[in-house]
Parts: C-alpha cells; structure tokens; sequence
C-alpha cells in the first residue's frame, strides 16, 4: 500500500492523508495506490499540506506501517523521547518503529 | 564580550520585519514552498523530521547569562521545553512552528542573537576555541578576530551565494580545541620570531563524504591584512568551485584538485589585486572590537588551594576543570553527556541555572564546546565546590569530560530529515555499557564521534573511535572507524570492516577497548595505541 504524507504548513507536524483531510495520526492514513500525485497536487495547493509525498507501507496488526524506517520514526516522534511521541504510554513502540 | 552598535541591531532588526513578511506570504498561499525554502534557510529555518528545526547562531561559541536565559525562554515558550547544542556551537529547537518563527527571531534580537546564515550556502557561524580568553596557552584571544570576520561574512554580497556552504575557525594557540583544520578554512593567529602577531591559513579542510585535512597556505599573514587574505581566499573558490555537482562543490575539492601549490598560487595573486582596493577594514575597528574582550578583573587574592576531601568532587575537578591564564582560576565544563542522556540537549531549566551560575561564578559569561558541552570560562577555585554542589543537583557534575563517555553525536535518524540511521541511542548505550563496566576512568582520553550519515555533522571521521551510520536495505547499520583526531594531532579515522547492527556496535567499541587495555604502553591514550601498533590488532580481535 501507498500513504500519503507532508507536514502541517504552520505547524510542521507529520501529518497523514485520511481520505478526507489530514490526521497527525498513522492509523488514519489510507492507501492512496494511483492517486498519489493528484491529491498531493490539489492539497499542496489548498495549503493544508506543505511537500507532501508517498511512502510504500505494510498493513501491520490492522494498521498501516511504513516500510522504511525514517517514516516509522516520522510518525511517532523520536525514539529517544518517549514521552514526546505519539504513543508515550505503549511499552512497545520501539519494535513497532525499529 | 561584543556587544552590538547600531549597525548590527539595526540589520537584525531589519531582518526580522524582512522574514516576517516572507513568512507571512507564505502561509498565505503567496509564495511556494520552492519560493520560500531559500528564504527560511536563509534564517537558520529547517524542515525536520517532526517539524521546522530553527538553528541560533552563536557566534564562537560566547554568550552571556541574558542570552542563555532568553534561549531558555524560547524553548519553554515556543518548543517542548529543552535545545540541542550542536557540533558547531550553536543551538537547535526541533519542534518550532512557522507561524512562531519571526517572533522567536524577534524575541532573539533583543538579546542581540539571530539565525542569520546558519544555513545556505554562504559563511556560516564564525567558531573558535571555547576557552578563548581563558586558557593558560593562547597566544592572544583570538575572538575579536573571529567577531572581525563575522562582521565581514554577514551579508556579504559576494559571498551569500557561494558554490556550497562555508565554515571557517579561528584559535590562537598550539593546541587545537576547535577542530580548526577540518574548516573549509582554519586561521590559527601566531607569533613569528619578531614578536608580531600574524595569521596562518589553512585551507580546505573538511568531513562530510570526502573528508580532508586543510593544508597550510600561508603561516603568517599579518593581522592588518587578515580580512583581505580570507577575502582572496573565498574569491578563487567562488570564481572556480564546481557548482554542477554539490558533492563536490565544498572548497577541499577545489583545492585537492588544484593541488594545495596552484590554489595558493591563485590566492596570493587575487591577494596582490584586493591588497589597494579598500578590503581591510581600519585597524580602528579592530581595536573598537577588542576592547570587548577585555580581562575581566580577576581577583588576584584568590585561593589557590582547593579542598579534595569530597572525592566525587575531586573526581569533577579532576576531569572537568582545566588551568586558567589567571592565578587562582579554572575553566570548568558542564557536562551535556550524562550517562544515558541525549549528547548536547538542555532542558529550559538547565539552561537557566547555568546562566545563573555564569553570573555568581563567572563573570557572566558561558561558552558552547563543538563537543556539545558548556564551559563557564573564569572560576575561581575557590567557588568550585559551591559551583559542583549545584550542578550536581541539577543533573549537570558528569564528571567525564574527556572520555568515553563524552561522546558527540549528530541528532541522527531521530531528528535529521538527512540521516540513515539513529546516533543518539548508539551514544547512550555506549554511556550506559562504560559506566556500567567502571571502565571509562581508566580508559583515560577516548574521543568518540558519532554520525548518522555521510554528513558527518557528528565528526566520525576525526573521533578516536568513530561510529557511522548507514542505511542497509532499510535497516541500520553502524560501521567502526579507528584513528582519527581533530586537535592538533589531526588524523583521519579508518574503518574497520565490516559493519554492525545497533547492539554489535557497543559490544565492537568494547572490544577495541580491550585491545588497547592489553596493548597500551605507559601514558599511552587510545590513538596513540592504535598509532603505535596499527588496525591489525583491532581487526583480529573484533573479526577474527
């Protein structure tokens, strides 16, 4: 599967193509597979989204998961602070990422 | 320490209004983000990982308890709560939002800071010794030079579009603490045998993917003429640095294939021309300059004799203080690298309390190390416990300056849009494994560097022990170097081999401990093993 991604354009926070908007959330992005490049089009130009872009992911336990690492960590924040990522409380984000 | 005139306010003031426009059309749909990008970047703005990182220029590393206050406030204020001193004595806030960014560069301008040309392709942050004005070995304080070519660089119109960026340092004393041949060009500022003050230059160092060891071009320049020279320098490069290919567009490129002789030569000619053409600002200005750094007026009854009987204290001393020009002084650094901890980040509370202990203990004034600690320059002995006590309570007394322990790592994978793989977890582990074993104190000096990428920012290359970190098929991996130093021993490092994955990696610096341990000779440290006997021995033992 293909997600969609960019950064918030005031905030720069990771944001993820739900279908509808963006959510900061990795569990409400959807395959995007072939409309890639015309919703990062129309988006970009709305201003919702600055330098959005596709990434391959996998579904994971129900839940889309980035192929590449970089955006596993993108999506939840560095792995050194866990208290400043997505999921502060999950014991186990660090597999989920790595 | 320098403070601004009217000129320097009035332009950083000036470009605070400039970007707050340019940020403004931005998120108003007026400008691209192809449009914007050079702007911001102009203004020390990045797009990270998770957000816009802005980096603050500091310049040479100086600043005083005003400015490491406001800088606390700002991440308080405007990110979550703590900054990263980086490689290049500067600080970065990772989580900034543009809709904040003209009013922390406002808020930075009333305490004379700013994020002008700490990226793009132009001269960057002036560095220089980060104990300058203090050390017991420096020939003369070499910051008002540095100050002199950072009034120079900025906004220099020939020089804002240069082929790709630009580092220059600047030390005045045998000892190199500032990496100075690994710029793209050192100046060490000497004395010939007449007793005059002169300027050697070094030119086209660097690390990144090709790194290089800047040769000398001219050992003495005199200070009179130090601007032209450096504005010679930067003309040839401009003139013939490749602008096709930005591997290979830094300034070692063009002079390892002009060969050091010929790229002289060019200098010195471009030199001749610029020498009647006004470049030199008047020596007026230099000296309107220095008298900002100006000795503070140290109490020359202070205590000589300081009380060891507390030995974790004796241990701080030991490890983390170094001899003063004046009697009865130390240089005392406040170590970022607790073990376990994040290299080179502060919280908003640290930040403060060490302004507040440069203004009790002092003079007020504190230093950014490229090896991402902070330095309070002018201790008196007799303050140092007082000094210890508090930063012991506050997370602040590692005694580890120095060791293995005291690693630079770049923010890597976990912060760096750049990166291929994690540093900072490799830096913690590697801490955590040390104080563990209880071997880092008799390790002694171990200079370990690490590198999420080819970059570089963590200086692998030039680390006694240096870690580079490499994407395999989506997976990281951390290839082992041996051999390098950035002081005036300066040295590339060599990789090993093969690389590891993140846990073979702390066990492969165990290892190359181990030889050492076995292998050293009396007072030998770890490079001079590694010099001594060659890589064999570490190869043998980390790959059998």
């Amino acid at each position: 599967m293909r997600l969609l991604t960019g950064n918030d354009l005031k905030t720069g926070a990771v944001t993820w193509w739900t279908g509808s908007d963006w959510s900061i959330h990795i569990e409400d992005a959807v395959d995007v597979t072939g409309s890639e490049d015309e919703i990062a089009r129309s988006e970009e130009a709305a201003r919702r989204v600055n330098v959005p872009y596709a990434v391959d992911a996998e579904l994971h336990e129900g839940n889309p998961r980035p192929s590449h690492i970089k955006e596993r960590v993108r999506a939840l924040g560095p792995t050194v602070r866990p208290d400043l990522t997505l999921k502060p409380a999950d014991p186990e984000i660090g597999n989920w990422v790595i | 320490m320098y403070a601004y005139d009217q000129y320097d306010q009035a332009m950083v003031d000036a470009r605070v209004e400039e970007f707050r426009d340019q940020a403004r059309r931005r998120l108003e749909g007026k400008l691209t983000e192809d449009q914007f990008k050079p702007l911001r970047l102009m203004n020390g703005l990045y797009l990270q990982l998770h957000a816009y990182m802005l980096r603050v220029a500091i310049p040479y590393g100086t600043l005083d308890s005003r400015q490491m206050h406001a800088l606390a406030d700002i991440a308080d204020k405007y990110d979550r709560g703590y900054g990263h001193f980086t490689t290049r004595q500067n600080i970065q806030y990772n989580w900034i939002k543009l809709e904040d960014a003209a009013d922390i560069l406002a808020d930075l301008a009333k305490v004379e800071m700013h994020a002008i040309q700490t990226s793009g392709n132009c001269i960057r942050n002036i560095s220089s010794d980060h104990f300058a004005g203090a050390a017991a070995d420096e020939i003369v304080d070499p910051r008002p030079y540095a100050e002199l070519l950072r009034q120079w660089s900025s906004f220099h119109p020939e020089f804002s579009y240069l082929p790709r960026k630009f580092k220059i340092a600047v030390i005045a004393s045998e000892t190199d603490r500032a990496a100075m041949r690994l710029h793209d060009i050192g100046i060490n500022i000497v004395k010939n045998d007449a007793g005059e003050l002169g300027a050697a230059f070094y030119v086209g160092g660097g690390m990144g993917r090709t790194p290089m060891i800047a040769p000398c071009i001219n050992p003495f320049v005199p200070l009179d003429q130090l601007v032209t020279y450096a504005e010679a320098c930067l003309r040839v490069y401009n003139r013939y640095g490749r602008r096709d290919n930005k591997y290979k567009a830094r300034i070692k490129i063009l002079v390892h294939e002009l060969g050091a002789e010929e790229y002289t030569r060019q200098v010195e000619q471009e030199f001749e021309h610029l020498l009647d053409q006004g470049v030199e600002p008047p020596l007026a200005e230099l000296d309107r300059i220095r008298t900002f750094f100006d000795d503070p007026l140290f109490d020359t009854r202070a205590a000589y004799e300081i009380d060891r009987s507390d030995p974790d204290f004796a241990l701080w001393v030991d490890r983390n203080t170094v001899p003063h020009k004046a009697d009865g002084y130390v240089s005392a650094v406040i170590s970022l690298k607790p073990v376990g901890g994040i290299p080179g980040d502060a919280t908003a509370e640290q930040m403060r309390l060490m302004a507040d202990l440069a203004k009790d203990y002092s003079f007020d004034e504190l230093r950014v190390m490229h090896t991402q600690n902070i330095v309070l320059p002018h201790v008196r002995k007799a303050d140092l416990h007082a000094l210890w006590t508090a930063l012991e309570e506050a997370g602040l007394g590692s005694p580890n300056l120095d060791t293995v322990e005291d690693i630079i790592a770049c923010p890597g994978l976990d912060y760096c849009s750049l990166a291929n793989a994690r540093s900072i977890p490799i830096a913690q582990r590697i801490s955590e494994r040390f104080a563990k074993t209880g071997k880092t104190g008799t390790l002694g000096q171990l200079k370990l560097k690490i590198s999420g990428c080819i970059n570089a920012c963590g200086h692998h290359h030039a680390g006694h022990i240096g870690i580079l970190g490499v994407d395999r098929k989506g997976v990281e991996n951390y290839q082992l170097l041996l051999g390098g130093s950035e002081a005036e021993d300066v040295s590339l490092a060599k990789i090993t081999g093969p690389g590891f994955d993140e846990h073979g990696i702390v066990d492969a610096v165990e290892t190359v401990t181990t030889v050492y341990e076995n292998e050293r000779q009396d007072g030998e440290r770890f490079v001079d093993t590694y010099r001594r006997i060659g890589m064999n021995p570490f190869k043998e033992a980390l790959y059998g």
